[in-house]
């Protein structure tokens, strides 16, 4: 398993080597610049602007001259936000986005597994059914929708949470855990029927019953461990997902956290914040991809063994 | 990470009974104002941002030699505490008030001045409002690098108190002009010692090293979250100051802003949702507020597309289009009728261009240019940048030139740095444009259309135009200027090579709790004389 994970995180560098010289040149392709603004700069001012950016060398050196800079872990400083390096702000919207992320995923597990386990246990019955139904209702029902509807009952017809904000007023933080969390719930809740059904239906799982074990120990020590794969599985890609994915919740409700950072830069062509946020993604989704694939080889036993 | 917030997630939603204390209503005890802001500052350096949410930060941090008057009018002293102008309106004495202090305690001295104009003139800081000061002596050739001499730009101390201002012309928008961020006071000791005078990347104004002169001070800064700024005790006029914090919050998406306001979480919003602007209407919500705005909104015309060089087209696009009906049925906020370039009352300016709704007329004058139903005028495109009120009016006027011209119009909407870059380059016919002042006067809109204006983007230029404008700058009485810019605005008109649709208000939410907030036509509103108090 070392040897798989030493590979991967090999593998990883050229990737993030690529995305970096990608992104970099199709940045440059996009028009508009940074300093284009609806009261426009005069060409003196423009001039200016690009020597104190470096933007008047050429496109390769500003490329090499970026990459360089990545090599010794410096993503430059920001475009729209003079005084602040992407560093700071990638750093600053990280702990946010992580702790929101956490959330939704802990509300995704514990919600998604229940009730994906027991629509297996209770196959065909209104205890499969009805969890199921909502199950599609959270996949269809996308967050921009979720989140301001949770916000008008609870935030604003019963008056019992805040609409917005962080971490600044008690309980403010429910309401966006909640949103994003629902979503994943539900294909969590699929996920973790399909796998059940799955396992159960195998003969070790006969076996365990034959051997007179409860219910309960067929279930949650036997079918649930080979049945639950899948999950973790999509969790990989889930996470990363949520990471970077987080951008509507996070204008819903207000939230200082990466994803904001990331869509606002590509809209304001802040050339160095695009670049550092989609570096510093893709890391991510490799780095959760490769746990999973992890946890999902530990996790199977005939693939642990080999 | 705290686990606890979980548990108290579920506890919350099973047992909560109580509903909670908003921060609106308990911050009439605390002083505490809750600002909408829009979007997160660029920064808050005076020299170098140029944005909206930037001014409402910076105006509750820093003064400039005057400040805007809260009931509309002439500015009222800030850092200066008088003035005297010369007989030929070209030189300025200001009095500093000996009371001025920055937040650190030091003095505001006319040096400090000095030192501040040759910072936004420095080529290399790249402040993007350098011309707001080219109406000095000097001041160009030095930001141009024609002059690397100082002492040649029309601003000088003459003692620790006094400073001495020569233009270049009678510019009677100039004490407005001092109400712009750009032409404020930077601590000196501060921006050096942390960096250069050209540093745009300085930490000089970071909580912890900003030092201004305004009525607050920054006390914290988390990005996308909120900036806070406490009451300054050396503020010269601490006492007048009734807010002991404001928080502002940078609420970029404007349905977030309408339910934090409705949850009691903002005391004023930046804007207001349009589609629900006519329901406030309708329902008589007494938290809505629509006040006058020097703003207008209007699409370019591109001259040199062969389509629209003759100005008969232009004259029979814009008198085709139903001016009340857009914003009766399309923008439905109070917006007005827009029939000049200049909004109408600008400092008592009084545009008297009409533009008429006269299909007839308008297809008369199609056909004079040569089209008709054997000859019909080519396909026109409207830009726009993507946004659904922009696609709204854009609809409704392709539906007037289709009706009224039988013209076709296609819609074209862009990511807004493509627009721009396009507009730029002049790669489009027809484009949507806004335009709002930076100080109280009809130059801020008649300069913008002079030729080798960056934003005329029209490619029209006309030399009897430019020099009623320039004629009308230099003259130092009030009346025969605004009859000289009349004509000007008259010229403008009669080319149309812009075609203005209707003027902006200022549409948005305001807790009854808030006082002193009145209505301002640039949208200015210093924040010592707001107060809160529950009726």
């Amino acid at each position: 398993m070392i040897a798989i994970f030493l590979k991967r995180i090999l593998l990883a560098i050229p990737v993030l080597f690529a995305v970096a010289s990608i992104t970099f040149f199709l940045i440059k392709i996009a028009p508009g610049g940074p300093f284009d603004a609806d009261k426009a700069v005069s060409p003196q001012v423009l001039k200016n602007l690009n020597e104190a950016y470096n933007l008047d060398a050429s496109n390769w050196e500003q490329y090499v001259g970026y990459m360089t800079g990545l090599i010794q872990g410096n993503l430059g400083p920001s475009f729209r936000f003079p005084g602040r390096s992407v560093t700071e702000m990638i750093a600053t919207g990280l702990p946010v986005t992580f702790e929101l992320a956490f959330y939704a995923i802990l509300i995704a597990l514990v919600m998604g597994v229940f009730l994906g386990v027991l629509a297996a246990l209770k196959r065909n019955t209104f205890l499969d059914f009805i969890p199921m139904a909502i199950a599609m209702i959270g996949i269809c029902v996308p967050t921009f929708l979720m989140g301001p509807l949770l916000v008008l009952i609870f935030g604003i017809n019963l008056e019992l949470l805040p609409v917005s904000g962080w971490g600044q007023l008690p309980g403010d933080k429910i309401l966006p855990s909640l949103t994003l969390g629902f979503a994943y719930a539900a294909y969590i809740a699929r996920l973790s029927r399909g796998g059940m059904l799955e396992v159960l239906n195998q003969d070790f799982i006969r076996t365990a019953r034959a051997k007179g074990l409860t219910e309960r120990m067929v279930v949650i020590k036997h079918a649930m461990q080979g049945g639950l794969i899948p999950v973790v599985s999509f969790l990989g890609p889930a996470i990363a997902g949520l990471l970077a994915g987080s951008f509507v919740v996070e204008t819903i409700f207000q939230i200082p956290g990466l994803g904001r950072f990331y869509v606002e830069a590509a809209f304001n062509r802040d050339y160095t914040m695009i670049l550092g946020t989609t570096i510093f993604f893709s890391a991510m989704i490799v780095f959760f991809n490769l746990l999973s694939d992890l946890a999902a080889l530990w996790l199977n036993p005939r693939s642990r063994d080999a | 990470m705290k686990i606890n917030n979980l548990g108290l997630l579920l506890a919350l939603i099973l047992v909560a009974c109580s509903k909670s204390i908003s921060p609106v209503d308990s911050s009439v005890e605390t002083g505490v104002f809750h600002f909408g802001n829009g979007s997160e500052p660029q920064g808050i350096d005076p020299h170098i941002v140029t944005g909206v949410p930037e001014h409402h930060i910076l105006i509750s941090l820093c003064e400039g030699l005057t400040i805007p008057n809260p009931n509309s009018g002439g500015n009222l002293p800030g850092a200066a505490k008088s003035w005297t102008l010369s007989d030929d309106g070209k030189e300025y004495i200001f009095y500093l008030n000996k009371a001025a202090k920055w937040s650190n305690g030091d003095p505001v001295t006319a040096s400090d001045f000095v030192w501040s104009w040759m910072r936004i003139l420095t080529a290399s800081l790249g402040s993007q409002y350098p011309d707001m000061l080219y109406y000095l002596e000097g001041a160009e050739d030095y930001h141009t690098g024609v002059t690397s001499d100082f002492d040649e730009v029309g601003v000088k101390a003459i003692d620790k108190y006094t400073l001495k201002v020569n233009l270049k012309n009678p510019t009677p928008f100039f004490i407005g002009m001092l109400s712009h961020y750009s032409t404020w006071p930077v601590h000196k000791d501060s921006v050096l010692k942390h960096g250069a005078i050209d540093d745009r990347n300085g930490q000089w104004t970071r909580p912890g090293n900003f030092v201004c002169n305004g009525p607050f001070q920054l006390k914290s800064w988390e990005l996308n979250n909120k900036i806070v700024v406490e009451k300054n005790p050396f503020y010269w006029d601490a006492e007048k100051v009734s807010l002991n914090e404001m928080h502002f919050y940078p609420v970029s998406n404007v349905m977030t802003e309408d339910r934090m306001f409705r949850a009691g979480q903002l005391h004023v919003t930046s804007t207001l949702p349009s589609q629900k602007c006519p329901i406030y209407i309708e329902e008589n919500n007494p938290d809505l507020r629509i006040d006058p705005y020097m703003g207008q909104y209007f699409y370019r015309l591109n001259i040199d597309n062969p389509s629209l060089k003759d100005v008969r087209v232009r004259k029979a696009l814009a008198f085709s289009i139903d001016r009340k009906l857009l914003v009766e049925k399309v923008t439905k906020c109070g917006q007005i009728p827009a029939y000049s370039f200049t909004p109408p009352g600008s400092n008592g300016y009084q545009p008297d261009t009409k533009i008429p709704f006269d299909p007839k007329l308008a297809k008369e004058l199609l056909n004079d240019a040569g089209y008709s139903e054997a000859n019909p005028f080519p396909k026109l495109e409207i830009l726009f940048n993507t946004n659904e009120d922009h696609r709204k009016l854009a609809l409704a006027i392709q539906q007037m030139w289709q009706q009224n011209l039988g013209i076709e119009v296609e819609l074209v909407n862009q990511d807004w740095k493509v627009y721009l870059s396009r507009e730029m380059v002049g790669d489009f016919q027809v484009s949507r444009a806004g335009w709002i002042g930076d100080y109280e006067d009809p130059n801020t809109f008649l300069d913008l259309m002079r030729p080798n204006r960056g934003n005329n983007k029209t490619g029209w230029e006309d030399a009897n135009y430019d020099s009623i404008v320039e004629r009308a700058n230099s003259t130092n009485n009030q009346t025969q200027r605004y009859e000289l810019l009349k004509e000007a605005e008259r010229i403008l008109i009669d080319n149309m090579p812009i075609i203005p649709l209707y003027t902006y208000v200022r549409s948005y939410q305001l807790s009854p709790d808030v006082k002193g907030y009145n209505p301002h036509i640039l949208d200015h509103h210093h924040p010592k004389f707001i107060y809160l108090e529950r009726d």
